[in-house]
């Protein structure tokens, strides 16, 4: 690329989508999130191949093989790893995960734990539909405990996962929610967690239209800007996050740690390392 | 005995925890290395976290020793607690000498049934007399008397392990050596011979540590891992030694982690590398697989231990054969290679990062406790190179295949940062570009293309250390490998020529090789420690043996000595 003029380096959305056609079913709330992510790589004027995406298995996880960045999809529930020996390796690449509910709070909740503690420059995007889509329609982590399904009847009983209050126990630099209804605040949200430093965790309702089609609807009622300003004060953020009602949108805490960043400058030749064997 | 063993000494130091014969072991060898002998070092322990039983199990020579001797001929125990529980792992017999704290007590019963001559002296009480003093002091001083290891070098071992730093102790360790040289019971035991000078440097070095370093000179620069014994080792190494030469480690949360990490790396550029042992691995099976579907390569480490599940963590077993060839659910075409020895876990490391990179597919290298947590003095070995490297896209790409259908298989694999080879790399059956298909023939494809790189591939000369001539042939591998070299070396005294096989590359199979290997032999000893017999029946599905070929297999935790197995040979040779 010689020319750079403004004109001739400006990526457009489009630039970052690939001919891959999603299976996700028409008015899935994880088209959306396609979108707001080819806006959010726009508006920030990453060159795609300076852009990897890590998923692991669900409908969410589909999302890499539609943009034309680098991608990975791994296996269920591991992207987030994978996407930590990445960055960590390679520090010069802007590195998204994407995940939803059950590939990211069930099989690879223990990865959610400490890829917040480790605190690694990534962003973290996840797609909340409450249920188990690609299987076709079993109870996740923060399914309702009252929901009905064919490996649940009468509902699973169970208290539903709290993300976000769990992001910032484990030590998560940021913590946003968006949703689906709202393409603009997706975008917005994802260039936030994208710019800011460490690790970046963006709770998205993504509605099922398929399982869960109480969703749509409702959760167009129900989000909201949240009404108090950000904080880097993780006590106010705690409080606040232990009474939110799952529909707060916005940036809901941005804290101030420094990422992990690994030292990868010894240049010593590999011989120098047969001193410690010489007797 | 083996004809060999009036050249090399195996000498066992035994003790409660906080006897410190682990850093007596450790001293005693440096000191034989310091003085011109080769020497080996393995450690036996109980499953406590400090404290405990412990033994340091050591062996020099005047010439390089790699496997275990058939017996000791010196039994130092600082006490007799616990030391019955070491009893099948201490051959002792009426030639070997105990020497014991006068204080010790009844010796346990297998010391008195060995007929073992046993002497007495005052380690503790002598330790008492010289303030600061410790108790394996006194007990490495008669020891070195009685072997003939000069206690200059004992002293010169002491020094650079407790430094000059601290000179009060140092000049207690050197009062209490002199002291127990002085003071060595009056026995007759073999006196090393004085070392052959090879003009060498000499390296002391753990198979782990071999292994680490390897890994590093065949390009591994991240390392994602789980401790886990026997393997932490290999981590401690490389977390140390990665960061000199622009490398990382991460310690990951489990070993779904440390796997993915080693994925996520490598698919960045990075030769990536995980140590772990059986269970670890166990937990890595799965995202083996996506590492041979998406073609990302990685080498793990199996420092083998007795299992199923927990088993014994501290001891030897090579029974993971199974789970590192078949363990991947699909038809999951990848690498097993073996070290076949101590020292060799340098080569083979450097070789198994060579084998991933070149095919982009994951090896996993089965090393065993045996090897990785032994040390050796050993001559400074050559270097080797493997000029292969990973096949990237160069220059200005267009129109890219991640996964095109190559003659070799192998396809140019883009790092992120390249403009025009974006990909997304999955483990969902996908066409030539690397997007998800559920079609036949991409399916059918793909399989033929990742088959074919290994298929297609020159192994070269290390799938197998191939050693010596006759009609007769131990098949063997990994850390046996080691013990049957001994015994065929044992095996000439007695006029029988024995050729040794030891395969180093244990999938895929090379039956064209192993045929030519085997070219005029008429009867074979497969040689293995697992209790199933798990090399033998692998090499009976894919190789054809000549008839009447035999097994000799069984578990662990007890070394495989070279006596059990000259035994086999000498009942061939003379039928």
């Amino acid at each position: 690329m010689n020319d750079l003029s403004p004109a001739a380096v400006a990526f457009k959305p489009a630039d970052y989508r690939s001919a891959v056609k999603p299976v996700w079913c028409p008015g899935c709330g994880d088209h959306s999130v396609l979108l707001a992510t080819q806006r959010a790589l726009a508006e920030l004027q990453l060159p795609p191949e300076q852009v990897a995406v890590v998923s692991g298995i669900g409908c969410s996880s589909r999302l890499p093989a539609y943009l034309n960045t680098y991608g990975f999809h791994g296996v269920h529930g591991r992207a987030l790893p994978v996407a930590t020996g990445l960055k960590t390796a390679r520090p010069d690449l802007t590195v998204l995960v994407a995940s939803g509910d059950g590939d990211g709070f069930s099989i690879g909740g223990n990865h959610f734990l400490h890829a917040c503690r480790r605190n690694v420059d990534l962003t973290y995007i996840v797609m909340d539909n409450r249920i188990y889509g690609m299987t076709k329609g079993q109870p996740s982590p923060t399914t309702e405990p009252d929901f009905d399904t064919a490996i649940s009847p009468g509902g699973t009983g169970l208290s539903p996962f709290h993300p976000l209050v769990v992001a910032l126990a484990s030590g998560a630099n940021f913590i946003a929610r968006a949703f689906t209804g709202d393409v603009g605040g997706c975008t917005k949200m994802i260039v936030e967690a994208i710019k800011t430093p460490g690790f970046s965790f963006v709770h998205i309702l993504s509605p099922c239209v398929t399982f869960r089609d109480d969703q749509q609807k409702a959760w167009k009622k129900l989000a909201r800007g949240a009404m108090v300003e950000e904080t880097d004060d993780p006590e106010r953020a705690a409080r606040r996050l232990m009474t939110d009602d799952g529909f707060n949108v916005g940036v809901l805490y941005r804290g101030k740690r420094e990422p992990y960043r690994p030292r990868l400058t010894g240049g010593d030749p590999v011989e120098a390392l047969e001193a410690e064997f010489a007797q | 005995m083996t004809p060999s063993a009036n050249r090399s000494l195996s000498i066992a130091l035994t003790g409660s925890g906080g006897a410190g014969v682990m850093t007596a072991g450790q001293t005693l060898l440096d000191a034989a290395a310091k003085a011109g002998f080769f020497g080996l070092m393995t450690r036996s322990t109980g499953p406590q976290i400090r404290g405990g039983e412990a033994a340091a199990l050591i062996r020099l020579a005047d010439h390089p020793v790699q496997s275990p001797g058939d017996r000791f001929d010196i039994l130092l125990a600082i006490d007799f607690e616990n030391l019955q529980r070491f009893a099948a792992e201490l051959p002792l017999d009426a030639d070997s000498l105990i020497v014991a704290d006068e204080a010790a007590g009844e010796p346990p019963e297998f010391l008195v049934k060995s007929g073992a001559q046993i002497a007495r002296l005052p380690i503790a009480k002598l330790a008492k007399s010289i303030p600061g003093a410790r108790a394996s002091m006194i007990a490495l001083g008669a020891l070195a008397a009685l072997i003939g290891l000069p206690e200059s070098a004992l002293i010169e071992a002491v020094a650079a392990s407790i430094g000059r730093k601290k000179p009060e102790a140092l000049e207690a360790s050197e009062k209490a050596i002199r002291l127990g040289a002085e003071r060595a019971p009056q026995a007759s035991v073999p006196r090393l011979n004085p070392p052959l000078g090879s003009g060498a440097a000499r390296w002391s070095i753990t198979g782990n540590e071999a292994t680490g370093y390897g890994a590093i000179r065949g390009g591994v620069r991240f390392v994602g891992g789980y401790p886990i014994t026997p393997a932490t080792e290999i981590l401690e190494y490389m977390a140390s030694a990665l960061p000199q030469c622009g490398g990382v480690l991460l310690q990951a949360e489990d070993e779904l982690a440390s796997i993915n990490m080693v994925i996520g790396a490598s698919y960045g550029g990075s030769p990536s590398l995980t140590a772990t042992a059986g269970p670890g691995l166990s937990l890595m099976i799965e995202s083996l697989g996506l590492a041979v579907a998406a073609e990302v390569p990685l080498v793990v480490v199996d420092v083998m231990r007795s299992g199923p599940s927990t088993g014994i963590a501290t001891k030897s077993e090579q029974s993971d054969l199974n789970i590192a060839v078949y363990g991947l659910h699909g038809d999951a075409p990848h690498v097993v290679t073996a070290p076949l020895s101590v020292l060799d876990c340098l080569k083979t490391a450097q070789w198994s990062t060579h084998l991933a990179e070149s095919l982009q597919t994951p090896v996993i290298m089965l090393s065993d406790q045996s090897l990785g947590q032994a040390r050796i003095v050993v001559d400074r070995p050559d270097a080797v190179e493997f000029p292969t490297r990973r096949l990237v896209p160069a220059g200005p790409i267009e129109g890219y295949q991640r996964y095109a259908s190559t003659e070799n298989g192998v396809s140019p694999m883009a790092l992120p940062g390249q403009e025009g080879g974006q990909y997304t790399a999955d483990g969902l059956t996908h066409n030539a570009k690397g997007v998800p298909s559920s079609q036949a023939q991409d399916h059918i494809g793909q399989l033929d293309k990742r088959q074919r790189k290994l298929d297609a591939f020159d192994f070269g000369d290390y799938w197998a250390d191939v050693e010596g001539e006759g009609e007769l042939a131990i098949l063997t591998w990994g850390s046996s490998s080691e013990p049957a070299r001994e015994a065929i070396e044992a095996a000439t005294a007695f006029g029988i020529k024995v050729k040794r096989v030891a395969l180093r590359l244990v999938s895929p199979p090379q039956p064209e090789r192993l045929a030519a290997a085997l070219e005029g032999v008429k009867r074979v000893l497969v040689l293995e420690q697992s209790h199933s017999g798990q090399f033998w029946r692998y090499l009976r599905a894919f190789y054809d043996l000549p008839a009447g070929a035999q097994s000799i297999a069984r578990p662990g935790p007890l070394p495989i000595r070279p006596a059990e197995i000259l035994e086999q040979i000498r009942k061939w040779g003379t039928a």
